[in-house]
């Protein structure tokens, strides 16, 4: 990663031009071509440091409903119940982490029904005991850029 | 919430496609014009809907290897006032009043990222320090399961007109 590709990343993390040819502006903006500002994005998706470039919606305002869940699971099953927590398509992180609830994932839904149902549906499939669902109370912060 | 708009973020959840004009493309995809999409792109942003439209880092790969959520008991009273001395710090992403559970007093999560565990520690110490909440702890991976964008709709349900 060199400097262009520093302030190419900084340019599109909050502001990638919504336009016909937003590498052309990438590129004019960096002086560089538009052909080079796109092969430059490409090496940084294949590297692995960008995910991908899009919108990022606010789940709320689309109507979804989103939580939090902490889970206690028996350390020789943690494995087997993050693959049943995993597969459905609505949850989005799922992590172990080192606390007496050592299984953190975070869902969104459509509405509160279906994310009650898919809580039950997962504590019972994966044989979860000890399981609390943990939706925002007030939102200080979401995940804005970082400075590179 | 009209059809073609759960078309169109069917569409752009997955990210764009990586070519010169992505928009084209992707309004190709959904039978629509690029100056259509483009404007409800901007309206999107215009309103919150679309919260940030850009590169979604892995931090790891960009340098920040280290993440841990702290968990914060915080009085009911100065959440307010913690959640926004929080959210200052450059290096917490998400921060959220979220509530108490059974044997789990903590209501104030931070995802604090860093370089190393004591670069995060020193984060959540300094937290710590400005708000006068002593009663915390940090949380780390110790395994990542999953992480994907979030999916709102699925294509081919509920799609009908």
């Amino acid at each position: 990663m060199d400097e262009i590709d520093r302030k190419l990343l900084n340019i599109i993390q909050s502001d990638f031009p919504i336009a016909q040819r937003p590498y052309e502006i990438l590129g004019n903006r960096l002086g560089i071509s538009a052909q080079e500002a796109l092969a430059r994005v490409g090496a940084l998706i294949e590297s692995g440091i960008v995910r991908r470039i899009g919108p990022s919606f606010d789940s709320q305002r689309l109507g979804h409903v989103s939580a939090l869940v902490a889970a206690k699971v028996p350390t020789e099953y943690l494995e087997q119940v993050a693959a049943v927590v995993s597969s459905y398509p609505q949850v989005t992180h799922n992590y172990g982490r080192d606390c007496e609830y050592n299984l953190w994932f975070t869902l969104i839904c459509e509405n509160q029904e279906q994310l009650e149902r898919v809580l039950q549906e997962i504590k019972h499939k994966a044989g979860i005991e000890e399981m609390a669902c943990l939706p925002a109370k007030r939102v200080f912060k979401i995940q804005v850029d970082f400075a590179l | 919430m009209t059809t073609k708009q759960r078309k169109i973020i069917c569409a752009l959840q997955g990210g764009l496609p990586l070519c010169e004009e992505p928009f084209h493309e992707v309004a190709r995809q959904i039978g629509i014009s690029v100056d259509e999409l483009i404007k409800q792109i901007a309206l999107w942003k215009q309103d919150g809907t679309i919260r940030r439209f850009g590169a979604v880092l892995n931090h790891r790969r960009a340098g920040f290897e280290t993440n841990a959520m702290a968990v914060w008991n915080v009085p009911d009273e100065q959440v307010e006032s913690f959640g926004r001395a929080a959210a200052k710090f450059s290096a917490v992403s998400h921060c959220y009043e979220r509530p108490r559970f059974e044997g789990f007093n903590y209501n104030v999560y931070t995802m604090i990222h860093g370089t190393c565990r004591s670069d995060c520690e020193q984060t959540a110490r300094a937290i710590s320090e400005l708000t006068a909440i002593s009663d915390y702890r940090l949380l780390y991976t110790t395994a990542e399961f999953k992480k994907t964008s979030p999916k709102y709709f699925y294509e081919g349900l509920g799609d009908n007109p």
